[in-house]
């Protein structure tokens, strides 16, 4: 929830200037122009939630009403590999045009990527204890089966490479060097996640569903009806993260700012 | 354990993470030891291209010989339970140089970060998971003689392989740069 309100509520104090100048029409349509993602962040993720919970949803055996989860956990995953995707396009852009904007996006990108991963990784921990757990065996036993799933393994690379690519970062002085560096480590460490973490769990067998094509993204494997809350609810969640990155970086701005004065 | 003789499973899971010891260090001795001097004295004779180009094959032969030598020792001190030898040399030989590969780069890498082995380890273990597991999922198949060779885990791992290669040779200019 920290998460939901940490941004909605420096948004607010930011801009708390707007109802006053209400009335000036220009502003209120420039304002509309930048914005206007926001306002579709906030009213994508209110349907998610609400219709996530209010909808049908096909009625499985040992899954029940449970399989709601698959807007949350999915989504996070989802958000979280089109967000590293934006990270190493702007790694490239850095590269190529050498301006420091495009390196502290590429990191902001990254950062909120691995909170997404770490969200995917909890609401699958409480997904998989209504659903994988065995009631009649101690916790550890089916911890341990359950942490050998190869998807579980392959996100846990995926979130320590880019752990790595922090560490990485704070281990240079100098920015130019940093950003260069970081740089071609994250396009180095993508090129082969993308190997890691879609092939190894169609080798290896594994709990999770879609064993057999795409999983989530093949129109065979998703009933309909969660189809229409699955898709504008990736949409809402990688706007948040954008949104969450796009703080970020004005925060930075600022700081930046205040040294130099 | 270090007394009696392991199983398979263990001796496999043994075999692959010493290899992972051996080209960490092989690897990071070679890039790392580099003075400044000397790097100074490459960037005005050689091209970056060339370079990463000479340091990858150098480091595959170096790995080769590496493995080879690891491969006869682990043969020699605990039992051999492998059946077909000749598919488990083919297989030490690509997964050594796998290995080379990208600890290679990663070294090219930790050399700009203040030369520390640690960091190219840590760049690296991530990375290698998934070579890893491939390689000991196709070399768990040669103990027993009638079991399939998964073919196309095999290219898979050849074709990650020259992904690598490519990838350096892509990536090295940028790090060239001083």
């Amino acid at each position: 929830m920290i998460v939901l309100i940490h941004p909605i509520l420096f948004h607010l104090l930011v801009n708390l200037h707007f109802p006053l100048n209400f009335a000036a029409n220009l502003k209120a349509t420039a304002y509309m122009k930048k914005q206007w993602w926001k306002i579709l962040c906030v009213v994508l993720l209110l349907y998610t939630i609400i219709g996530g919970f209010l909808m049908n949803v096909p009625q499985r055996e040992v899954i029940q009403e449970s399989i709601r989860n698959l807007y949350f956990h999915v989504c996070m995953w989802f958000s979280m590999m089109i967000l590293f995707t934006v990270s190493v396009v702007n790694a490239v852009k850095y590269l190529r045009n050498n301006d420091l904007k495009y390196d502290n996006l590429s990191r902001q990108y990254a950062v909120v990527g691995i909170v997404f991963g770490i969200l995917g990784y909890s609401t699958g921990m409480i997904w998989a204890s209504f659903t994988w757990a065995d009631p009649n065996n101690p916790a550890s036993a089916s911890f341990a089966s359950i942490a050998k799933d190869p998807k579980l393994i392959g996100a846990a690379i995926a979130l320590l490479i880019y752990f790595a690519y922090l560490v990485l970062r704070d281990s240079i002085e100098d920015i130019d060097k940093k950003a260069r560096i970081s740089s071609v480590y994250n396009i180095f460490a993508f090129a082969l996640l993308f190997p890691s973490i879609w092939i190894i769990p169609r080798i290896l067998e594994s709990l999770h569903p879609g064993g057999q094509g795409n999983p989530a993204l093949n129109p065979q494997d998703i009933d309909a009806r969660m189809r229409m809350v699955f898709y504008p609810a990736v949409i809402g969640w990688t706007l948040l993260g954008v949104w969450i990155v796009s703080l970020k970086v004005r925060m930075k701005n600022l700081k930046e700012k205040t040294f130099y004065r | 354990m270090a007394i009696e003789n392991p199983d398979t499973g263990t001796w496999n899971g043994l075999f692959w993470i010493i290899q992972l010891f051996i080209s960490i260090n092989a690897v990071a001795k070679s890039f790392l030891q580099e003075s400044k001097n000397r790097m100074l004295y490459y960037q005005s004779i050689a091209g970056p291209v060339n370079f990463i180009l000479a340091k990858l094959l150098f480091n595959s032969v170096l790995m080769l010989i590496m493995s080879a030598i690891s491969f006869i020792l682990f043969a020699l001190f605990m039992n051999y339970p492998v059946e077909r030898s000749a598919v488990f040399i083919g297989l030490v030989f690509l997964g050594g140089w796998s290995l080379s590969l990208v600890f290679t780069f990663l070294a090219a890498i930790a050399a700009k970060a203040q030369q520390n082995a640690a960091i190219m380890a840590i760049l690296g273990f991530p990375i290698i998971i998934p070579q890893l597991l491939i390689l000991m999922k196709v070399s768990g198949t040669v103990f027993d003689a009638a079991t399939v060779i998964p073919v196309l885990n095999i290219l898979l791992l050849f074709a990650s392989d020259l992904l690598v290669v490519l990838l350096s040779v892509l990536l090295f200019p940028f790090l060239w740069k001083d």
